[in-house]
């Protein structure tokens, strides 16, 4: 685990902006998508990609990279935003999201990009492609120290495969498997508490043999932290629950179920008229609406 | 007459009989020797799948999933993005049947190299009855871009079709049955992925009947095939071993020669082999084309010949069905 210094925080904090402005933009030019998770989310790819991984970007398929399976396919433009401003393919593209002919298809497809590691949007089959894959490199390395990152939904534990695959990581111990949930307690219909409670989701992860932590999935450190201590388990694959908040970044988006499948113009108009939500948006996250706090030298 | 290289016991009572999963058990270990990438894994049913040969030869290339075909399909996946050529079995029902979208979107759309083993299909897996006896998966799974689908007539067969799905670069469905059934082929076989053999001819008489047939069905069609031709009805019969991709050229070369089309195989006639051929000749060749299988409906408990019959796929079945409609 390499540790985060102040200026590095304030680096990712304001990367994660930048990344969440473009989820905004890649939304309002594709007129659908899904905007709640994309902006949650945007501080644990930040990290992931700008700090944790060992990838190349001008080399996508390098053999050593580290693998980021996204099993929530939905939550793709943060995946196509981050890949572009890690330079993977030119940012002017994301405004390709959703149309015809795009490299940006409304989910994720392997083949069609370069950077990503497999096709998703039907929930709960990640988990399982990203044990297959840490079983693969473990068959051909024991000492392997290439990691496999999967990130989930919440509402996506609904599925039954994914506990299949609980199940059998448990069983192969795969160290190599770290697997970030997207705790932001919504999914389509409601809030997951309502659909389908989860809890006590850390008891159940930790019956299935699974290495267990929780965190602010905002806070560049403790996410940090919490990586770099799963990277060390041994023994256990292991599961980071990444308590956020839906459509963070936005505060007048924030907590509220309906920006789970709307892109903004097409949300939820309590707090933000239609005509409005994209600019407003786009405001917020301009003017860092007080979230960001560069390091204090005096 | 039959082709030169087939069993010469073919159309003899005592004709050697074992079920076709036995090559695939033996292809499969064979593989794993020849290419170390070969990997395998089953839902808890290694022995009846005979996935067991390779797992006792190799087991660190073994990955036990337990009852859970959902998840083995996407580990496959995930193993096959990794470089490995993941084998991957169980009941047909249940894989395909019970995984298709994980087949579907993780295997087929995503494009990984994965071989999907399917066994007990049809309704001859008998006393089981019709939650196990698959005969809708040639439908699910032809319907699948960047799939391949390979059912095996015998058990040698089966061995050769395991081991050119090994080589073959891409997602492969082999389906494969339960029961003993007799060996039609031998080692001098030809057998190519994608390519149609006719192995009946009429000898010295008009081409009247075509018979199509494929997996071990392909027997019973045989031995109606014979029944035909000594009553003096040109009948030929097809091994359509490979239904997708489909042998074009040879299936429509095959109809052009013959005045009707008679496709067998156990399995739904909505879907199957026989549309498959149906879709292309209705396009290419129109002519009558008459489909043999199970017609809608579910399977039931029963001795696979009881059931063979029942469902009209036994050979007096297969020879009155094909005689009335071409005579």
């Amino acid at each position: 685990m390499q540790f985060l210094s102040d200026e590095d925080v304030f680096g990712l904090e304001k990367k994660a902006n930048e990344i969440r402005q473009s989820v905004i933009e890649m939304l309002v030019a594709a007129g659908s998508g899904h905007t709640a998770g994309p902006l949650d989310m945007a501080d644990v790819f930040t990290l992931l990609y700008f700090h944790i991984l060992h990838h190349r970007p001008n080399e996508p398929l390098w053999s050593e990279r580290d693998r980021l399976i996204l099993s929530n396919g939905h939550i793709c433009p943060v995946l196509y935003a981050t890949l572009a401003h890690a330079g993977y393919f030119p940012k002017e593209e994301l405004m390709t999201l959703r149309k015809f002919g795009t490299r940006l298809q409304g989910h994720p497809h392997r083949e069609a990009l370069p950077g990503l590691e497999t096709t998703s949007g039907p929930l709960g089959s990640g988990l399982s492609q990203a044990l297959g894959m840490a079983l693969a490199e473990r068959m051909d390395n024991p000492y392997s120290s290439k990691y496999f990152y999967c990130l989930t939904g919440d509402g996506e534990l609904d599925e039954g495969q994914i506990w299949e695959a609980f199940m059998h990581a448990g069983k192969e111990q795969l160290h190599n498997l770290i697997v970030i949930i997207d705790r932001n307690g919504i999914q389509i219909d409601g809030y997951t508490t309502d659909v389908m409670p989860l809890e006590p989701l850390a008891e159940k992860l930790s019956a299935f043999n699974w290495d267990v932590q929780e965190v602010d999935g905002h806070n560049m450190r403790m996410l940090n932290d919490a990586i770099g201590k799963a990277q060390s388990v041994y023994s256990q694959p292991s599961v980071i629950i990444a308590h956020t908040i839906p459509s963070r970044g936005v505060d007048v988006f924030e907590r509220d179920f309906r920006w789970h499948g709307n892109p903004p113009g097409k949300g939820p108009e309590d707090r933000v008229k239609r005509g409005e939500q994209a600019e407003v948006a786009l405001r917020r996250l301009r003017t860092l609406a007080g979230h960001i706090t560069a390091p204090d030298h005096s | 007459m039959p082709a030169e290289h087939l069993n010469k016991k073919l159309f003899d009572e005592d004709i050697e009989r074992v079920p076709n999963r036995d090559g695939f058990g033996e292809g499969l270990r064979e593989a794993g020797e020849r290419d170390k990438q070969v990997v395998a894994l089953c839902g808890d049913l290694t022995e009846s799948t005979r996935m067991s040969i390779f797992a006792e030869q190799f087991p660190e290339r073994f990955v036990q999933v337990g009852v859970a075909e959902q998840s083995m399909a996407s580990v496959a996946s995930g193993m096959a993005a990794m470089g490995k050529v993941p084998f991957m079995a169980s009941y047909a029902m249940f894989s395909p049947g019970r995984n298709w979208e994980q087949i579907r979107t993780t295997i087929a759309y995503n494009n990984t190299n994965v071989k999907i083993i399917g066994s007990h299909a049809g309704v001859s897996v008998g006393p089981d009855g019709a939650t196990h006896q698959a005969i809708e998966d040639i439908a699910l799974t032809r319907v699948m871009p960047n799939m391949t689908v390979v059912v095996p007539c015998d058990s040698i067969e089966a061995k050769k079709a395991t081991l050119a799905a090994a080589s073959h670069i891409g997602p492969l469905y082999i389906r494969l049955a339960r029961e003993k059934t007799p060996v039609v082929t031998t080692a001098d076989s030809p057998f190519v992925v994608g390519k149609a053999e006719v192995y009946l001819s009429p000898e010295g008489k008009e081409k009247k009947i075509g018979i199509i047939a494929c997996g071990t069905i392909l027997h019973n069609a045989l031995l109606a095939g014979k029944r035909l031709n000594d009553e003096g009805i040109g009948t030929s019969v097809m091994n359509l071993a490979t239904i997708k991709p489909l042998d074009e050229e040879a299936v429509l070369a095959y109809a052009k020669e013959h005045e009707v089309i008679v496709t067998v195989e156990e399995h739904q006639i909505a879907g199957g082999m026989g549309s498959a051929v149906a879709e292309l000749l209705s396009e290419k060749h129109p002519l009558r084309v008459v489909r043999i299988g199970v017609r809608d409906q579910f399977g039931q408990s029963g001795e696979p010949d009881e059931l063979l019959k029942h469902y009209g796929i036994d050979v007096d079945s297969l020879y009155e069905a094909a005689k009335n409609r071409a005579v």
